[in-house]
């Protein structure tokens, strides 16, 4: 018998990732990261950020925005430690470590936003 | 029967150096974007941070926009950002090759596929800083 292969599931995880990475994080990190640190733009208040973040939706874009680029780091850097550094006999430390970090990461992203007050 | 191979070595493995990916700019291309990863990571992680310090408190979340403020931060995440829009510039640039649209025997241009992705992008990031910065 043949074993079935995660490597399709672990694809789509990896792909899904990249595109709420591309779409989302960039101007994420213009604001939160530089924008208004450096005062370009002024930031919203506490209460603001706070009564946005509550909303439901807000929770769930927030979900998808952290879980799934998680699994595309998981992916991408598995095979950057595989290829570009060439460390193939660590391959199952390495598995463990990428993909274990990304479901840490949900459960994490999880746990934080549904108990935001 | 006589094995061509019988004299020749079992396996001819050439040692590949380490840094193969700094001799080409394509290579050097590829591992920068596999790189990027890495940063998309770290937004994240700061991401879940601001989630926590927003959770605690104003004083928590007050902090938080201190430690943004750390020059070894900032300079984090100027160079995050130029990953992350590295990142998204090759994956819409990608896309065309990922999904070949035919349509009626032809094949769709690229900038049929890449072209909605750039116009998503656009108005989902104004979107959102439009949320951000209204009133």
């Amino acid at each position: 018998m043949h074993k079935r292969s995660n490597e399709p599931f672990l694809w789509l995880l990896f792909s899904a990732g990249g595109v709420v990475a591309a779409l989302l994080l960039p101007i994420h990190l213009f604001l939160f990261g530089l924008a208004f640190p450096l005062g370009w733009l002024d930031a919203p208040s506490y209460e603001k950020l706070l009564a946005i973040a509550r909303l439901p939706v807000t929770r769930i874009y927030l979900f998808v925005l952290c879980s799934l680029p998680l699994f595309h780091w998981a992916h991408r850097f598995r095979f950057t430690l595989y290829d570009g550094l060439q460390i193939k006999h660590l391959n199952e430390l390495i598995n463990i470590f990428c993909y274990g970090g990304a479901v840490v990461g949900t459960a994490v992203a999880a746990y934080l936003l549904w108990t935001i007050p | 029967m006589i094995n061509p191979t019988e004299y020749l070595p079992k396996s001819y493995h050439t040692r590949v150096s380490t840094y193969w990916w700094l001799t080409r700019w394509p290579y050097l291309k590829f591992i920068l974007r596999e790189a990027s990863s890495v940063f998309v990571a770290w937004i994240v992680i700061v991401t879940l941070l601001q989630i926590q310090a927003l959770s605690r408190g104003p004083a928590d979340y007050a902090e938080f926009q201190n430690w943004l403020r750390n020059p070894l931060v900032l300079l984090l995440n100027v160079v995050s950002f130029f990953f992350v829009v590295f990142h998204a510039v090759t994956w819409f640039n990608l896309a065309p090759k990922a999904m070949a649209i035919r349509l009626r025997g032809n094949r769709l241009p690229n900038l049929a596929i890449s072209g909605p992705n750039y116009i998503a992008w656009v108005v989902i990031s104004a979107a959102v800083a439009w949320i951000l910065l209204r009133g």
